[in-house]
């Protein structure tokens, strides 16, 4: 191979005239991680409650939820942070779309949301295996006690359900970090951006993106790491790897 | 909000979206899943394999593909797929790679992961005795993978392997960042030429959607015939 290896580039400056390449490839690790725990935040929520109307006893909320799931995992996550990007402005009332298009930081609340909305219907895929792996009498004897449907959920159902697909949810949040590269596309300076442009303006090609792999790396031990140590603590004796991940 | 709909562009950019944009996203999908369901079930024998240093670098690998964004790693490939030509050629200079081997070449070693982890579940979803009982009338071990073991676990793994396919097919758009005509490139080529970004990007979102869709009821549909009961 005739490639020329430089490592010291990294802790050369870059064009923006104060940082070092490396400090620019954390500063995109910090997007990264502000864009993916923003992100996560909303998919948990939304997911969660979409998880549950698909558990109801009400057949129209049910296909209601599950119509709200096979839309948005039906379409790549690319051309969704398209629609919300460039499509979302253009199709609401005019001022709201010019008050879109002025946000400061446009890109990142485009990827918060595209990406909240695209994890939110696998965590509610999620949620809804673990409720459905769990016995029927849990329902019916909260039912029976005379609590209320939501009530049954809140204090019965949901923290059983949780503690239980804990495994899948973890692996879920690796992806919502991995997927929020995808919002390079539409302008976030991210990690896999930052090296991108550490790339054009050096053309050490391998050293940057060895470097973003590597921190891609630690990032993903770190959480899995932090996430087995949690699961440990909430596991319900005889119950975990009850919920398997849906094939469909 | 709609007033200035014109499906007029849509219609026009029709051949150029399916002859040259869903033919290529088509192609890719399809050879990327032979290769990657080839080299994945290779990953998952070497993962499953009793030789510590092959399972150790099977699963290596599959940790490595698995913690690293596609993104990252089309852009990887990009760059590393011309200095990989030069080595296997033995020419002077890295060769020319067309954006097509490259998206090709990335996809099949990325997904093999994914399907490594499909396989190696499917292998090991078939009883041990089955094993056993293939090497005690006589098979060898590759004789007894390759009629016993394997067309079970393929048997089973179908859904599954047709459902991360129709994830691969979605994220084929992602060859987007290297600015190739896939289906997703067409159409945004289309939309910034003509300045119709709202028609061309729910077309394509509607599009992806219809297929997508319709796949996984088949795959459902799949499913329940394949199913084995017991």
């Amino acid at each position: 191979m005739n490639y020329h290896w430089h490592w010291g580039i990294l802790a050369e400056l870059s064009p923006d005239g104060s940082h070092t390449y490396w400090q620019t490839l954390l500063l995109g690790t910090g997007w990264t991680l502000a864009t993916a725990l923003a992100a996560w935040t909303l998919a948990l929520t939304i997911g969660s409650v979409i998880g549950v109307l698909r558990t109801t006893p009400y057949p129209w909320l049910v296909r209601v939820a599950q119509a709200y799931v096979e839309l948005f995992r039906n379409i790549p996550l690319l051309v969704q942070m398209f629609l919300w990007y460039f499509v979302l402005p253009e199709v609401v009332p005019a001022r709201f779309g010019t008050w879109l298009k002025q946000l400061p930081d446009a890109s990142f609340w485009t990827a918060v949301v595209a990406l909240g909305f695209y994890t939110s219907a696998r965590v509610a895929e999620q949620v809804r295996a673990g409720i459905a792996s769990m016995p029927r009498g849990q329902r019916l004897a909260s039912l029976a006690l005379g609590l209320t449907l939501p009530q049954a959920y809140v204090y019965v159902l949901l923290p059983m359900a949780y503690r239980i697909i804990l495994p899948p949810l973890t692996s879920e949040f690796l992806n919502i970090i991995k997927n929020s590269a995808v919002a390079l596309t539409i302008g976030l300076m991210e990690l896999t951006a930052r090296a991108r442009a550490m790339q054009e303006f050096s053309f050490q090609v391998f050293e940057a993106f060895t470097a973003a792999t590597l921190i891609y790396i630690v990032i993903n031990i770190a959480v899995t790491f932090t996430m087995r140590r949690v699961e440990r603590t909430l596991a319900v004796p005889g119950y975990i790897g009850a919920a398997r991940p849906l094939t469909s | 909000m709609f007033s200035n709909f014109d499906f007029d562009v849509i219609v026009r950019s029709l051949p150029y979206l399916f002859y040259d944009g869903m033919t290529f996203t088509l192609t890719l999908t399809a050879l990327a899943t032979v290769g990657g369901i080839a080299f994945g079930t290779l990953l998952a024998l070497a993962r499953l394999s009793s030789i510590r240093l092959l399972s150790a670098a099977a699963a290596a690998y599959v940790n490595l593909m698995r913690s690293v964004p596609l993104v990252l790693m089309i852009f990887w490939f990009y760059f590393l797929v011309p200095y990989i030509g030069q080595w296997m050629t033995g020419a002077a200079q890295p060769i020319r790679v067309g954006p097509f081997v490259s998206s090709l070449v990335t996809f099949t070693l990325f997904e093999a992961a994914y399907f490594c982890e499909i396989m190696r579940a499917g292998i090991q979803s078939i009883p041990r005795g089955q094993m056993a009982a293939a090497l005690a009338v006589g098979m060898s071990y590759p004789a007894a993978m390759r009629y016993i073991i394997l067309p079970q676990a393929f048997r089973n793994m179908i859904p599954v392997l047709l459902t991360q396919t129709i994830i691969l097919f979605q994220d084929t758009s992602l060859v987007y960042v290297l600015s190739v005509t896939d289906f997703l490139g067409a159409a945004s080529k289309v939309a910034q030429r003509d300045g119709r970004l709202v028609e061309m990007y729910l077309f394509a979102a509607a599009v992806y959607f219809i297929i997508s869709f319709a796949a996984s009821q088949g795959v459902r549909v799949i499913q329940r015939r394949t199913a084995i009961i017991r």
